[in-house]
């Protein structure tokens, strides 16, 4: 399916630095990226890579010890970073942006009923009477499949993909443009997962909303997203269509994931994984921050940053070495390229 | 011979009402059967994998074969010998030649210790050397995971990264020199990028010392990269045994179609067509008799809950599934 055109949320040039004692951690730097509307966004990380911090960035959540700069972050042509606090909780999130977050275990109060927390957030946001809403939060539960008497039951009755299918409804009830979900799946079973992941893709037939999915399973964003940005180091340093990424990836942080990463229809396929570990991200930048792991590096990655290369349409890489990509794929194949 | 057996091993936990449900309601106690009449083997120097979803028993399963906890029935016998009722000084010896790798190396790692007296905490506790021998087996151990003894050996764990962590637990398990290693979830807290590197230390460290493992994880994908064989686990039953490509590629059991089925694969290309499963996973709380996974099988008829067909052990290669309806099942190889 071709995504259409039309830009729900834009983002150029967007940096985060937390102040901390031992001096500035540039979690994010320089991330630009577009998310269209009705597709599904995958942004592939590991843990420290910024993932998180990028999306609290918009949506304004990060703690006061975080420094946020950037040329553009707009949701619809609306700056999300300039925007009055209460005009941004007011307007933009849950109504316009909502999150499904990592924990959705824990984000539900253990005290109320899960149908009425849905009914107060709608209600919250919009003028709807009582009984409006909870018809709007049985038609919520059905969508994620749950049955409407389940809005009757508190959280701790309910099992992790029920909590997690639950916080979907929530993030789906003021018909939202775009919805981030962080780790929808990460921690569930592999049957429940399957099962959200299936009510995820059904559910984009039936609503007009943009997907961001954050998640460290490669094997999860290969099966739902559109397209997929590679982030490390706070950086992006590949984005491409889904099919791209996987079938001509360009940059060698690209080529080392998919060769660590195991498929259950690969049963005894080698699996390689990329020595060393991530930056810490203290100081600032002057190096790609990959180059410490590179098998391919090369004396200027040590020097510069490289800028994003754009490689097609929507593809774009950010390396010095774009220019040989079949021959780093070659390389990058065998065992020996990334011994340390 | 096997290195291990389990007969017929089974674990009830009690749950007992609280004194009011007891007095006013007459409720009766109620138990949890998280391992069922489970048979097993477990050769020399190969690499048993245990899958399954959560509650599916296979922690408590390990648990047992550490010899940290006692089966309700059934036997574990450890080279013929069994493990029930094991006490002093032999229980000591299991405890050193049955040895567990951690989930988590954030927590298991005591934080207080530097990496050389956590590496060197079981070798003292049980006078296994003298104290320079241990030193000496400490730094060859910590050299054996991949980590300069120079650098790591005086650092806390907290300087270190979860890769490195967990090769410290590794390494702490392999300087007790041991039979068998249980390593329960070792990879799941690691990113994807060493994760790798862990599992080939492990399969290396396992050619080289020569150990039998038991490996249990929740990621099919990983089980059948470093297993020989896979035994799959729903609620406390052993579902299907056989050699790891066997079981992955051509899935007997019903359950074990729909899991394996279930598991996304890293190829925007692939569409895998929706498991045949219905319901939800329970709790294994005073089960009926039969199959646990029939209320939720699409092939199930009447019989399925009354009776469970028990794998059988004596031909450790063969592949088999605990089902007595096999034969209806229509072939679907992946």
């Amino acid at each position: 399916m071709q995504p259409q055109r039309e830009t729900v949320l834009q983002v150029r040039g967007l940096g985060v630095r937390y102040q901390t004692r031992q001096g500035p951690v540039h979690a994010v730097t320089d991330m630009t990226f577009d998310v269209f509307a009705n597709e599904v966004f995958g942004i592939a990380g590991e843990s420290g890579c910024g993932k998180s911090t990028l999306i609290r960035a918009l949506l304004r959540l990060l703690p006061d010890n975080a420094d946020v700069e950037a040329e553009r972050a707009s949701y619809r042509g609306q700056d999300l970073l300039t925007m009055r606090e209460d005009e941004f909780r007011q307007r933009i999130l849950w109504q316009e942006i909502s999150l499904v977050p990592q924990s959705a275990m824990n984000s539900f109060n253990p005290v109320y009923r899960v149908g009425d927390q849905v009914v107060e957030s709608i209600r919250a946001h919009r003028d709807s009477s009582r009984a409006e809403a909870r018809e709007r939060v049985a038609e919520l539960f059905d969508i994620v499949g749950l049955q409407a008497d389940l809005m009757r039951s508190y959280p701790h009755e309910f099992s992790g993909g029920m909590r997690q299918r639950a916080m979907i409804a929530m993030a789906l009830a003021l018909d939202p443009g775009l919805i981030v979900m962080d780790e929808p799946t990460t921690g569930l079973d592999v049957l429940v997962q399957e099962r959200i992941l299936r009510r995820i893709r059904e559910i984009r037939g039936e609503i007009e909303s943009s997907i961001i999915l954050i998640t460290h399973d490669i094997a999860v964003i290969a099966e739902m997203a559109d397209r997929i940005a590679v982030m490390y180091g706070g950086e992006l340093m590949e984005q491409a269509s889904a099919i791209d990424l996987f079938e001509t990836p360009y940059h060698p942080y690209t080529l080392g994931l998919n060769n660590a990463f195991p498929s259950i229809r690969d049963i005894g396929g080698e699996l390689i994984s990329i020595p060393g570990s991530p930056p810490t991200l203290i100081g600032p930048v002057e190096s790609c921050p990959f180059e410490s792991r590179c098998p391919f590096r090369i004396e200027r990655c040590a020097e510069a940053n490289p800028a994003p290369v754009e490689i097609g349409e929507f593809h774009q890489v950010r390396c010095f070495r774009t220019d040989e990509p079949e021959e780093l794929r070659r390389l990058a194949k065998e065992k020996s390229t990334w011994r340390s | 011979m096997a290195v291990l057996e389990l007969d017929r091993l089974t674990r009830h936990f009690e749950i007992r009402p609280g004194l009011i449900e007891r007095r006013l309601h007459k409720a009766p106690t109620r138990y949890i059967k998280a391992v069922e009449g489970l048979n097993l083997s477990v050769g020399e120097n190969e690499i048993l994998g245990i899958a399954g979803e959560s509650g599916c028993g296979k922690s408590t399963t390990c648990t047992m074969i550490a010899g940290l906890l006692e089966p309700t029935s059934g036997d574990i016998r450890y080279r013929g010998k069994s493990l029930v009722g094991l006490e002093g000084e032999e229980k000591r010896e299991h405890h050193r030649r049955v040895q567990m790798i951690f989930q988590d190396p954030y927590e298991s790692l005591n934080p207080r210790f530097r990496i050389v007296d956590i590496i060197a905490e079981g070798p003292r506790a049980l006078d296994m050397w003298s104290d320079a021998e241990i030193l000496d087996r400490t730094e060859a151990m910590l050299d054996g995971v991949g980590l300069n003894p120079a650098k790591y050996a005086d650092r806390f764990p907290h300087e270190l990264s979860g890769g490195e962590r967990q090769r410290v637990g590794i390494a702490s398990a392999l300087v007790m020199e041991p039979e068998m290693v249980i390593a329960d979830e070792p990879l799941s807290m690691l990113d994807v990028s060493i994760r790798a590197g862990i599992l080939d230390l492990l399969k290396g460290l396992q050619r080289q010392r020569r150990f039998s493992s038991v490996y249990v994880s929740h990621d099919l994908s990983i089980l059948g990269n470093v297993a020989d064989r896979l035994m799959i686990m729903y609620l406390g039953q052993a579902m299907e045994i056989g050699p790891v490509e066997e079981v992955v590629r051509r899935p007997k059991h019903p359950y074990t179609r729909a899991l394996i089925g279930a598991v996304p694969v890293p190829d925007p290309r692939v569409r895998r067509p929706v498991p045949k499963i219905s319901g939800d996973i329970s709790r294994p709380i005073d089960p009926p008799p039969g199959c646990r996974f029939a209320p939720r099988c699409p092939y199930a008829d009447a019989s399925c809950g009354e009776t469970f067909l028990q794998l059988d052990t004596t031909d450790p290669a063969q592949h088999q599934a605990a089902c007595h309806r096999l034969h209806l099942l229509p072939d679907e190889g992946l």
